[in-house]
């Protein structure tokens, strides 16, 4: 169980600490300052163990966000508690940054008193916690809304509270996905995965009843069983295979776990419904064609060809090539063809950056470094060319097939509800080796 | 700024340098080192250096030629970057560049650079030594200067070879300039001690002596430094020096605080130059010329006459110098330990600095008096301070000063305080800090047996000393007190009383119940008498005991028990009853369990003669030195002073020192009562090899005790004539069992390394040698791992081929660290000649006819001699077979002789061999006769033989 919670700015210094459990010390808040903020080789493990105390630390800009504990807890469940923690602190005051910590001190250990107790974590969900814990004055509320809070705290759906209403029935659904590719310089697939999540922002009344479907092998194939025969063999190129996913507390595990279907009473407001993993079948949204030159000791020439490689009809956006220099470079000539490009001493790099790209084309930059002789002999690790890119599709192909609402006891049904669909790829580490 | 450094750490006064010029501020510098300290995270940190690098790097790589400025600049950054933790691999080049250059902060800058970046390896080394070569024959005192300080900064073997010979010249040339000087006598010294075998000073020696009559002081200073060392390898070289010093010293100490002007440091003159010329005055005896040594001695008491006038000062500056040159004359004083007058003065000078406020004074007066001590002439003067020194045992507030207190005490003790000493010190222990208590309770141990005048007191010293700090009392201690009991006739009784006195309090520490024990168990009858302590009384209080102790314990209570049946044989049925019981008699610990057992049947089946003969009196120990000794001389390694003066008046106090250590003697009587002796020689029985059989028993009477450690050459144990196997040496720290086994002229023996304790032995290492005209020739010898764990044992092999015939036996020599001493030990490795014999069976016929052949007289050798073992025929044969020979029967017309025929194999050669052994059981003698082929061979078979039989 969890011991206590510090956080530090970037510096180490304490903004928060609260302790759960007697078995930690005061000590414990400078013993992770020393040895994990400050130490001197940068501390890459999540998890430090200090003086048979451990340590779960996670970052988020400047900040680090440490669980300490004595026992031999569960460390996915720490981190898992960490991420929700940091979700609730967004959700109520946007970025966490320093400044933020500081000026909603208070609020910070009011939820902490409210999420973990002696160490145990409780309900998380920002939703239901809004309602009991408002950054407004102490507000004096009756007897009735107190009694709702204790039913809303203690029971069966935690996360939504009842007589929620709506004018405008609105649901927005995003699936978010990030592809990740290690690729050969000639080409050749070294390990793509892309992990994905459907994130919902839910504005119904009432306590309505969601079923969610997407174009899941597992479904496809039995529905295709169970119908025509031709059907199957249609929709079998247009499902997906996933791999793993984990879904949102509203879910109910036992109905996916005998029918596969995802059904559930949303939350209200933002949320994260599901996240998944695929690996196989995925749409690389960019190939990029490495071209790299030794010119003698002190020159070197590269060049990139980046391809584009979906329908034409759809823009890239937001796209940024990095290609590493080497650390004796002395200087860079840059010809691209679309875009800017500049090289970055400070990083190590070059940097291309094209705003916009439509889908099966293909843009170009040729560099010519200059090195500077030095005395070591150590060859160039050559590290792979980086890729950031935003795509307006799902790389993994998952598509949304129906999201279907039921309000039983209020008058309105799933054609009523107005519901937004959309899709976003990202890149998340795009490498190819060069 | 570690070249400046190096200048203010020598020197009285630093050496001035070219002041940076305002226009040389480097702002760019500036600049980057407040970006970077302004860096909110490291990685912040690192994009700016990469930047800065990218920046340079460019600039490094332009076309045009930087200006020595922008040069210094980007390698000044380059150099802050590398600090910062960065690899830098560029920049080189242009650091060297800047050497050339003619400005001093430029050069200035490169030197710095190639100081800390530059590895001896580097392919520059030859640029950069160039350079050096260049500013080192410049003119110009500063670029000289700068050159030396990177020779010396660097220092590597390689500056070394280049400018070895280079820098004695410029050290002893009469235009150079005394700061170069100064550089040029430190550069030597740092060369000296990094590769001495390349700094030769031969005929610069006379002249760099008279560097201590240079008029500046600073060149002195740093000379001083320089002879300092180098007279410590060759004394005999620099022995001219002792005079030069004195001369100097007394200049020093007889001038006014005026005179050295820039030297004089808080009124005192010169304090730097005066502690070191005192130092160097260390390292050679008191000088012989009569002048000398009276200018010295009066140098000496004006230091001592200042030491009482008042300060000039108040400051604390003043008096640390004035005290450390102090500290130094006592220092020398004690060194030549020959003038009685100022040692006194010593004393008494240090007996006020015992009272003083400063705790480091107190510590440094204490520590030199503790040297003090040990001298012949101050030793009264020193004792007249005891008061004090036991005060500052009670009252200091500092650990490290009590120690020293504690330490003093020791060294001061003599046979008219000792009463007064130790029963202060024996006070103390109840409060004493715990790091110190172990130490303290050897001294108490070691000072009440020197100084006992009569037994009681040292019974009951140790005795309280068991009841107070118990846990700190180590084995030694209290088998010394059982030793000395034993020995002493007249203290037995009183020794009795006072443990049975002891014991009965409701909580003693195990040690008194293991002393108890013993000595109840041997002189328990002489208390028995009274009725308070009769037999059953006595049994009860220990039995009451028994179960609150160890193991070990528990095995020497038993044994006191059965002795406690032969002395009282009206406790029998009780002490029966007690043995009879599950928990002994079923005890889980083998070692009790075996106890309960025999000592039960022992008791019920032995008559009380056999009884009153098997648990007799323990005899009284030989006279060794004392083990407690020995330990602590282990606990302060060796160098240690108080120890070495221990041992010379160990020998007039001498009357109490009985008994050595106890295992050893007892354990060769094969009776039951070897186990009285306790735990420490049931041990090695269990750890002896099984197939060592009886013979192995008288092992032990070759194990000592650790101080055997340090015996030069142990001799080889004459059984392994006869047998392979066995265990070769074994004392408390190493057991050596060897197995071996030969053919022809080839064999292979086994060394097994066994580590009885349970701290690992480091750098573990073997050698073997042949001493001078050993033939037989070490082959081959695996390497062993140089740690060996606590308890565990390792295993070495040795190739053996004998050439030719030889004599004397291998050497094995064995070195290891135990805590923290290093243990020398070298033995003989049992390889004897008679190992490469092949039997022969012959006939009678076959068997005379050779032996008329060796006929000649010096093929023949003879030996009559007297029977040191039992003539059994089978253990005569067996022995003989053990030889290697074949043992030929009917052949001798007595069949009482015994005839043996062998070959001995070498490498070049076969030797025939003959022999006759003729017992002659009434006169209990031998009568040797062995003929060989080799007369060499003859004898040593003969002399080999004889120790046999």
């Amino acid at each position: 169980m969890i011991g206590g919670l510090f956080i530090y700015n970037h510096k180490g210094e304490v903004l928060i600490s609260r302790v759960y459990r007697d078995d930690i010390g005061r000590n414990a808040v400078d013993a992770f300052r020393v040895n994990v903020i400050h130490a001197r080789q940068q501390v890459r493990s999540p998890v430090t163990n200090i003086a048979r105390t451990s340590f779960f630390h996670v970052k988020r800009s400047n900040i680090w966000l440490a669980a300490v504990t004595k026992q031999n807890v569960n460390a996915t469940m720490v981190f898992e508690f960490l991420y929700k923690m940091c979700d609730v602190m967004s959700a109520y005051f946007g970025k966490i940054s320093e400044e933020n910590v500081k000026n909603n001190f208070v609020l910070i250990y009011e939820l902490l008193d409210e999420i973990l107790d002696f160490g145990y974590p409780q309900n998380s969900e920002t939703g239901a916690l809004k309602t009991f814990i408002t950054q407004q004055g102490i507000k004096s509320q009756t007897k009735e809304e107190q009694s709702q809070i204790t039913s809303q705290v203690t029971g069966q759906i935690g996360w939504r509270r009842e007589g929620i209403k709506y004018r405008r029935n609105e649901l927005f659904l995003d699936v978010l996905e990030s592809v990740n590719l290690l690729m050969s310089p000639q080409g050749q697939v070294l390990s793509a995965h892309v992990s994905g999540r459907v994130v919902m922002k839910s504005y119904l009344s009432g306590m309505p009843e969601c079923k969610f479907g997407m174009n899941d092998k597992i479904v496809i194939d039995k529905q295709g069983k169970g119908g025509s025969s031709e059907d199957g063999g249609k929709s079998g190129k247009q499902s997906i295979a996933i791999d793993d996913c984990t879904f949102h507390q509203c879910v109910r595990l036992s109905k996916f776990d005998s029918e596969r279907s995802i059904s559930f009473i949303p939350p209200d407001g933002d949320y994260e419904l599901m996240r998944y993993r695929t690996t196989k079948d995925i749409i690389l949204p960019f190939r990029v064609i490495p071209l790299v030159r030794e010119v003698g000791r002190t020159k070197l020439e590269v060049k990139v060809v980046i391809k584009s490689n979906f329908k034409s009809s759809l823009l890239a956006q937001k796209i940024e090539v990095r290609i590493p220099t080497p650390l004796n470079t002395s200087g860079v000539q840059l010809i691209c063809m679309k875009g800017k490009a500049k090289y970055k001493a400070s990083e190590n790099a070059i940097v291309w950056k094209i705003k916009r790209m439509a889908g099966m084309k293909e843009s170009q930059i040729s560099a010519e470094i200059e090195l500077l002789p030095t005395n070591d002999k150590k060859k160039w690790a050559r590290p792979p060319i980086s890729m950031n890119f935003e795509v307006p599709f799902a790389p993994s192909g998952l598509k949304v097939r129906y999201l279907k609402v039921f309000e039983p006891k209020l008058n309105y049904s799933d054609h009523d509800v107005i519901k937004w669909v959309r899709y976003i790829g990202r890149s998340g580490i795009y490498e190819t080796r060069c | 700024l570690s070249c400046c450094w190096l200048i203010h750490r020598h020197s009285d006064k630093p050496a001035k340098m070219p002041a940076v010029s305002k226009g040389d501020g480097m702002r760019g510098l500036a600049v980057f080192i407040s970006d970077i300290r302004n860096c909110k995270s490291k990685e912040a940190e690192i994009k700016r250096i990469n930047k800065e690098l990218a920046n340079i790097r460019s600039k490094f790589k332009g076309d045009k030629a930087l200006d020595g400025y922008s040069k210094k600049k980007y390698v000044c950054k380059l150099l802050f970057i590398f600090l910062l933790g960065h690899d830098i691999d560029f920049g080189h080049m242009e650091a060297v560049n800047l050497l050339s250059s003619n400005k001093y902060t430029e050069k200035q800058i490169g030197y710095l650079f190639i100081s800390v970046l530059v590895n001896s390896n580097s392919e520059l080394i030859r640029l950069i030594n160039n350079a050096i070569k260049n500013d080192l024959s410049s003119r110009n005192p500063t670029f000289m200067c700068l050159a030396l300080h990177c020779i010396a900064n660097v220092g590597s073997r390689e500056m070394a070879e280049a400018f070895a010979s280079e820098i004695p010249r410029i050290l002893v040339a009469g235009d150079t300039m005394d700061s170069v000087k100064q550089s040029a006598a430190l550069c030597l010294l740092r060369l000296y001690k990094t590769s001495p075998d390349l700094v030769l000073m031969g005929e610069w020696t006379s002249r760099v002596v008279h560097l201590l009559n240079d008029q500046h002081m600073g060149v002195v200073t740093a000379a001083i430094s320089l002879i300092t060392c180098l007279s410590q390898k060759n004394p005999d070289e620099f022995k001219t020096c002792v005079s030069l010093a004195v001369s100097r010293l007394s200049r020093i100490v007889s001038s006014a605080s005026t005179d050295l002007q820039d030297y004089t440091y808080y009124f005192v003159p010169a304090p730097w130059l005066s502690c070191k010329l005192l130092r160097l005055l260390q390292c050679y005896p008191p000088p012989e010329d009569g002048a000398v040594k009276g200018r010295l001695v009066e140098c000496l008491e004006t230091i001592l006459n200042k030491a009482q006038e008042p300060p000039k000062s108040k400051k604390v500056q003043h008096s640390n110098a004035k005290n450390a040159i102090l500290f130094e004359a006592i220092s020398l004083i004690i060194h030549y330990d020959s003038e009685p007058n100022l040692l006194v003065r010593a004393c008494n000078q240090l007996g006020q600095f015992l009272q003083h406020r400063e705790t480091n004074l107190r510590y440094l007066a204490l520590e030199s008096m503790c040297t003090l001590a040990s001298s012949e002439f101050s030793h009264e003067a020193v004792k007249t301070h005891i008061e004090t020194v036991i005060n500052a045992l009670k009252t200091e507030r500092d650990v490290s000063v009590r120690q020293r207190a504690a330490d003093l005490l020791y060294a001061m003790c003599d046979r008219s305080n000792a009463k007064q000493i130790v029963a202060e010190m024996l006070s103390y222990l109840e409060t004493a800090d715990y790091s110190i208590r172990e130490e303290m309770v050897l001294k108490v141990a070691i000072l009440a047996e020197k100084y006992a005048v009569d037994y009681s007191w040292y019974v009951d010293t140790i005795l309280n000393l068991i009841r107070i700090a118990g846990d700190y009392v180590s084995e030694e201690v209290w088998y010394r007190v059982i030793q000395i009991v034993i020995n002493r006739d007249d203290v037995q009784g009183y020794a009795a009383k006072t443990v049975f006195e002891a014991l009965q309090a409701p909580a003693c520490h195990e040690n008194m119940v293991k002393v108890g024990g013993y000595i109840l168990g041997e002189f328990g009858n002489l208390i028995a008498g009274d009725p308070r302590s009769s037999p059953l009384v006595q049994f009860n209080l220990l039995h009451s005991k028994f179960h609150l102790c160890s193991v070990p314990t528990r095995a020497l209570l038993l044994s006191a028990y059965i002795k406690f049946i032969n002395l009282f044989p009206e406790t029998k049925a009780t002490i029966q009853e007690v043995l009879r019981c599950d928990s002994q008699i079923r005890n889980s610990d083998v070692e009790l369990q075996q106890r309960a057992v025999e000592y039960l049947k022992l008791s019920s089946i032995a008559s009380t003669d056999v009884l009153a003969t098997v648990l007799e009196e323990m005899p009284p120990f030989p006279e060794r030195e004392s083990s407690i000794l020995a330990k602590l001389k282990k606990k302060k390694g060796p160098g240690a002073v108080s120890v070495t003066e221990l041992e010379d008046s160990k020998r007039e106090g001498g009357e109490l020192n009985g008994g050595g250590d106890r295992g050893p003697d007892t354990a060769s009587t094969p009776s039951p009562s070897a186990d009285l002796l306790g735990i420490r020689s049931a041990a090695p029985v269990g750890a002896a090899p099984a197939s060592a059989g009886s013979l192995l028993v008288d092992v032990f009477s070759e194990a000592g005790d650790i101080s055997s450690l340090t015996n030069p050459l142990i001799p080889l144990p004459c059984r392994f004539v006869c047998k392979n196997n066995g265990v070769l040496f074994e004392n408390q720290l190493l057991q050596i069992g060897i197995k071996s086994e030969y053919r022809q002229n080839l064999g292979r023996m086994y060394l097994f390394y066994g580590n009885k304790t349970s701290v690992q032995f480091a750098s573990f290492t073997t050698t073997v040698s042949c001493p001078g005209e050993l033939q037989s020739h070490i082959l081959s010898m695996h390497l062993l791992e140089p740690l060996v764990e606590g308890g565990a044992q390792i295993q070495q092999v040795l190739n053996i081929e004998c050439l030719t015939d030889f004599s004397d036996a291998p050497l094995l020599n064995i070195k290891f660290r135990y805590g923290g001493a290093l243990q020398n030990l070298t033995l003989k490795l049992p390889v004897t000649i008679n190992k490469f014999f092949q039997p022969t069976e012959m006939t009678s016929s076959d068997f005379f006819q050779r032996w008329k052949q060796l006929s000649q007289p010096q093929q023949e050798a003879q030996k009559i001699f007297k029977a040191n073992h039992s003539m059994d025929t089978e253990v005569l044969k067996a022995k003989l077979l053990g030889l290697g020979t074949a043992l030929l029967d009917n052949v001798d017309p007595n069949p009482e002789n015994y005839v043996c025929a062998g070959v001995i194999q070498t490498k070049g050669q076969q030797v025939g061999c003959l022999l006759r052994l003729e017992p002659n059981a009434q006169a209990q003698m031998y009568r040797l006769t062995l003929r060989c082929s080799k007369d060499s061979v003859s004898r040593r078979l003969c002399e080999l033989l004889a120790e046999q039989f």
